[in-house]
């Protein structure tokens, strides 16, 4: 029998799976999209995994990260539910043990992670626009025309560099637009952006930030070889992309499970045919006071198992109390 | 006449106190909320800070409920908060509600203070200033109270044994509040509700970290803008010290008055080496209080502001050096109408993390420099 343990973060643009074994090596992994989807993206990513894996695989603890985190444990049973910067810094120490920063960017956020002697030391994360994120690199490439896949390997094509302003996406867009007219070749407006998008991550995250190498980048955009050139153009230094850059937060969930089942000797997690459950919501506004809470009651095969969403816990206590109950 | 003001998080108490011993008719608005948010945003500049934006919207609601009168403090020094009042008359006045504003300026002298009591006196139509000093007193008194009951609950919350039962006592203190009238009934509310608090079991051993808020003072005090970043907080097992209050805004700006104590001038001492000058709002404070807070040991600091909020903005490329030179991580907060929490959350959760992990790490060197 294999002991394993389950690591799975719900991002806003995709939905990651990993399975790691319990001498850390990785068994496994899955990409997939969540399309706004996140409870289907957990589902279908489980499912999926079942299928690959070997039937003598046990799997020994779950942990969950990533802007859906919360869903994906109530849905499966997690150990451990960790925000998204301290699961990809655990994740990125495992690969580069001196570490000082790590890059990474997302299809929705992205963020800065500086560490010093294996410690979480600084961070930053984007506020409130997207021009520096793998949505608005998908945006641009679906205007031109090219699967995003061959974004990358473009850019690296290009011999004269085109500049593109990178302050804002509609900025980004409407210059792109004007050197298309101009008449630039497709390679070089793609590099300009992906310099764009390197630019306008360093002067939005890292501001004031002291980047040291070793660099990791990390995060579903680092599989674009453009941005990363960009960053290695701009920042002159060796930026490192780990073998598995776009599942870093799930493996930094596997790391974490480990060490939470270690200590407490159990799990939580309900077992993979979970994924063949019912799972639906329904919500609801409470007319108690003037806050008005949107409510989310959500049902494992017609049961009840969670509330949320409320402010004062008047909902979400009750589920607590009924568990208790049941113990 | 009915009369009405802003809510900034627990204000009102001391506020509904005091118009009442005047003997006027009080509405306080309905605790921001939505509507509130959705009716300021209508109805605001599209650029104006979220205070801003809540404040028209607490009037429409009371007005809606039966305020005539509006009360506002202003002024021309303290940052566009000392012109909310005029704007906010004229979009009032548009939208067509006949409405009376009274707008008080800050008390930087004596007579200030007078004038303000003569404002009162319009209100009330009581002619006995004496009265009025006193009233003024007490309403000093209150809001000092509220501030020092809502500390003993930061103190208390991440400490409880049981999780929730510290909220539950404050959703009730706040429901009796709504039924009490005058300083005196108050205040023994108040008096009652800590003794209540102070009887909750808790865990005196636990390591509790410890966080302290700066920034401007209406995303520090207000729950409803700062998404209950202090309860969220409290609720990861973190004691928080707001830098900011109400009562704390009031005292520094009347510690002329033999009785009010402030800690101003150890604030404006500790900025000093960064920024020792007035740049609006509280930037100052944001400063000096950063740097005390790294000299009282404190795990962290986090910054609050609302978008496009001048002062802190300048506060905010200073606090780099501040962070880097007194070694103590700051977490920058940006509020606006964003009301999903995801984002914040995951900020809030991965400072604690890294605070938990230095905290450690600072506990094994001296470990490792005793052995």
């Amino acid at each position: 029998m294999k002991k394993c343990y389950l690591g799975v973060d719900v991002g806003s643009v995709s939905t990651n799976v990993v399975v790691m074994d319990s001498d850390e090596n990785i068994v496994d992994t899955l990409y997939i999209r969540t399309q706004g989807k996140p409870i289907q993206a957990v589902k279908d990513g489980l499912k999926e995994i079942e299928s690959r894996l070997d039937k003598d695989v046990e799997i020994l603890g779950l942990g969950t990260t990533g802007s859906g985190r919360q869903l994906a444990s109530v849905m499966l049973g997690a150990d451990v539910v960790k925000n998204e910067i301290t699961a990809h810094g655990i994740a990125a120490l495992k690969c580069v043990p001196d570490v000082n920063t790590i890059i990474e960017i997302g299809g929705q956020d992205s963020k800065i992670i500086l560490l010093r002697n294996g410690i979480i030391h600084d961070f930053a994360m984007n506020t409130v626009c997207a021009a520096g994120t793998g949505s608005f690199l998908d945006r641009q490439a679906e205007r031109l025309n090219i699967p995003i896949q061959e974004f990358g390997s473009l850019a690296l094509k290009s011999k004269a560099p085109v500049r593109i302003a990178g302050r804002c996406a509609v900025f980004a867009e409407s210059d792109m637009i004007h050197k298309q007219q101009l008449g630039h070749n497709e390679e070089d407006i793609i590099n300009g952006l992906c310099e764009a998008l390197v630019r306008n991550y360093l002067n939005n995250l890292g501001k004031g930030k002291d980047i040291r190498a070793p660099i990791i980048f990390q995060g579903g955009v680092s599989a674009n070889e453009g941005i990363k050139r960009a960053f290695e153009k701009i920042l002159e230094q060796e930026i490192i992309v780990p073998k598995y850059a776009d599942v870093m937060g799930a493996i930094g969930a596997c790391l974490l499970a480990k060490d939470e089942v270690s200590k407490t000797g159990k799990t939580n997690f309900l077992g993979l045919d979970v994924a063949a459950s019912d799972f639906s919501v329904k919500s609801f506004e409470c007319e108690n006071c003037p806050n008005m809470c949107e409510v989310v009651e959500f049902y494992r095969d017609d049961e009840l198992v969670a509330r949320w969403g409320d402010k004062c816990g008047r909902w979400s206590d009750v589920k607590v109390l009924s568990k208790e109950k049941l113990a | 006449m009915k009369i009405t003001f802003p809510h900034m998080g627990n204000l009102y108490i001391a506020l509904k106190a005091i118009f009442e011993e005047l003997g006027v008719g009080v509405i306080p608005p309905p605790k921001c909320n939505k509507r509130t948010l959705e009716l300021g945003t209508r109805y605001s500049p599209e650029l104006m800070c979220m205070p801003f934006k809540i404040t028209v919207g607490n009037y429409i609601e009371s007005i809606e409920n039966g305020a005539d009168t509006l009360f506002m403090w202003g002024g021309c020094d303290v940052c566009r908060i000392g012109f909310y009042n005029t704007l906010q008359k004229d979009i009032l006045k548009d939208l067509g509600y006949d409405i009376q504003m009274i707008c008080v300026e800050p008390f930087e002298s004596i007579q200030q203070i007078k004038n303000f009591l003569k404002k009162l006196k319009m209100v009330s139509g009581e002619n006995n200033y004496l009265k009025f000093l006193t009233i003024f007193i007490k309403g000093i008194k209150l809001l000092n109270q509220v501030d020092e009951f809502e500390d003993l609950v930061n103190k208390i919350r991440p400490r409880q044994i049981i999780k929730g039962e510290v909220d539950k006592l404050y959703t009730k203190f706040e429901g009796e509040i709504k039924n009490v009238k005058g300083y005196k009934e108050t205040l023994n509310i108040i008096k009652q509700n800590k003794e209540k608090l102070k009887k909750i079991e808790i865990d005196n051993n636990k390591d509790v970290l410890k966080i302290g808020i700066v920034g401007e003072i209406y995303t520090v005090v207000e729950p409803f803008i700062n998404l209950e970043l202090i309860k969220k907080l409290g609720d990861m097992g973190v004691e928080v010290h707001r830098s900011v209050t109400s009562s704390e805004f009031i005292n520094e700006q009347i510690d002329f008055v033999p009785f009010i104590h402030s800690s101003k001038k150890e604030v404006h001492r500790a900025a000093s080496p960064y920024l020792d000058t007035e740049v609006g709002g509280h930037a100052r404070n944001t400063i000096g209080n950063t740097v005390l807070y790294s000299e009282k040991n404190f795990d962290g600091v986090i910054h609050l502001l609302p978008l496009t909020c001048m002062p802190e903005i300048v506060a905010q490329s200073i606090l780099f050096t501040v962070e880097k030179e007194k070694n103590i991580p700051i977490l920058k907060l940006v509020l606006d109408e964003m009301t999903g929490e995801a984002g914040y959350l995951t900020r809030i959760e991965a400072f604690v993390d890294l605070l938990k992990r230095r905290r450690e790490s600072i506990f094994n060197e001296k470990m490792l420099s005793r052995s």
